[in-house]
């Protein structure tokens, strides 16, 4: 196991600020959607920095158990949001703007 | 400089790296790809961090479930539109804003690193009448069992809202386009190898989640991508939706493990707690349903909604 969880920490907290950055400024929802991911993933290893604090008890399992359940969760959400980008694409939505169409362009 | 913290400074400088790409790359695919490369450096930075079993999620799921889907979702979706807008003052608030939420986690977590108490004494003194060996396992089944079965629950609501999105005349039908495959070519070839080789690997990992690493999720992650592989190759059709089995096989996990902490609940004990002498068999047999279910839940998840009747 690792003694520096610090770094570790604040490379999640790098991740975080990446992925709300893909989350906020990217030009198509997919891209959005990585970048959702990209910032779930940082939180989870904030979350397992600070369960790996203390070197000498050992690693924590309980923020281990929390971070599967995200990880299982996350997916799940990514599956819906990419199932409701497909049939925004496939209904005509333009890829790179989240205004919805008028409706008899539909 | 030792060689362990030079190794950890090199893999953040990576994983760092990557994620950069991913956000900035200019095609989706290529950020797709790199996301796909993110995810498994990340389970290098879980074995790091003294969780193996959360480097096999990352790995299976983080990476290579997500990874397929949004392969799959951009192969359905219209080309990228084109060369990228210069960035303007919208788009730097934006990153200001993100990179002051940045500083802000950095600064909270060297705070917190200096508080060092953690649940692992609490765990350690249960965990014999927990029935198993693996902490993470214990916690995930045994004592935080509630939140794994409403896990279970948020995957079968996901599965709704994607079958929900199926057009009208596939309703009840089988997700994904029939699929054409050169027979003895490699993709048909390993599509028969390699299933075989998967349940076994899958069902170790479950089997060895007590005492080792691994797990229901785990494993239900490796036998969801070998029926996805079986499917892709052309051997077996996705199921109808609507088919009775299918959906007793979706919901018979959460089923089984709510009945188990029902049975607990009507002997005397509160909800889902085991009895000590009988915790492990009864770990393992929800563990397995469990399974099962997943397994099938995260594959009908990946394949979509149905688009034919």
């Amino acid at each position: 196991m690792t003694e520096a969880p610090a770094l570790f920490g604040l490379l999640g907290s790098a991740l975080v600020a990446l992925g709300l950055y893909g989350l906020a400024a990217a030009p198509t929802l997919i891209r959005r959607i990585v970048g959702f991911n990209v910032a779930g993933s940082g939180l989870f290893v904030i979350l397992g920095a600070l369960g790996a604090r203390d070197a000498a008890a050992g690693p924590d399992p309980v923020p281990q158990a929390l971070i599967i359940t995200g990880v299982v969760v996350a997916l799940s959400a990514t599956a819906l949001a990419l199932a409701f980008a497909v049939r925004l694409a496939a209904m005509g939505q333009r890829a790179d703007t989240l205004e919805t169409l008028p409706e008899d362009d539909r | 400089m030792n060689p362990a913290l030079a190794f950890d400074l090199t893999l953040c400088a990576l994983v760092l790296g990557v994620a950069g790409w991913t956000v900035a790359s200019r095609d989706a695919f290529g950020s797709i790809i790199s996301f796909i490369v993110y995810g498994l450096l990340l389970a290098i930075v879980w074995v790091r961090l003294g969780a193996p079993d959360v480097a096999l999620a990352e790995a299976a799921i983080g990476a290579g479930l997500t990874g397929v889907l949004l392969l799959g979702a951009l192969a359905r979706m219209a080309p990228d539109p084109g060369p990228r807008r210069p960035v303007g003052s919208l788009q730097i608030l934006a990153a200001a804003g993100c990179a002051a939420v940045g500083l802000g986690l950095a600064w909270s977590v060297i705070q917190l690193m200096s508080e060092t108490r953690g649940l692992q004494a609490a765990v350690a003194q249960n965990l014999p009448a927990a029935g198993v060996e693996n902490p993470v396992t214990a916690v995930l089944l045994n004592f935080r069992g509630f939140d794994t079965l409403l896990e279970s629950l948020v995957l079968l609501a996901a599965l709704l809202g994607v079958w929900a999105l199926a057009p009208e005349e596939a309703w009840g039908g089988r997700p994904g386009l029939a699929q054409h495959v050169r027979p003895g070519g490699v993709l048909a070839t390993f599509g028969r190898m390699l299933p075989g080789v998967g349940v076994v690997i899958g069902v170790y990992v479950v089997w060895t989640g007590s005492n080792a690493p691994g797990g229901a999720f785990q494993a239900a992650a490796i036998l969801a991508a070998v029926w996805l592989l079986a499917i892709i190759a052309g051997g077996v059709e996705t199921p109808r939706v609507r088919s009775t089995a299918l959906r007793i096989a979706l919901v018979g996990g959460t089923a089984v493990f709510l009945g188990v902490g029902a049975a607990a609940l009507a002997m005397g004990g509160a909800f889902l707690s085991y009895p000590p002498q009988a915790a492990k068999l009864l770990i393992l047999g929800v563990e397995a349903a469990l399974t099962i279910s997943i397994a099938a839940t995260l594959a009908l998840l990946v394949a979509g909604p149905p688009v034919r009747p």
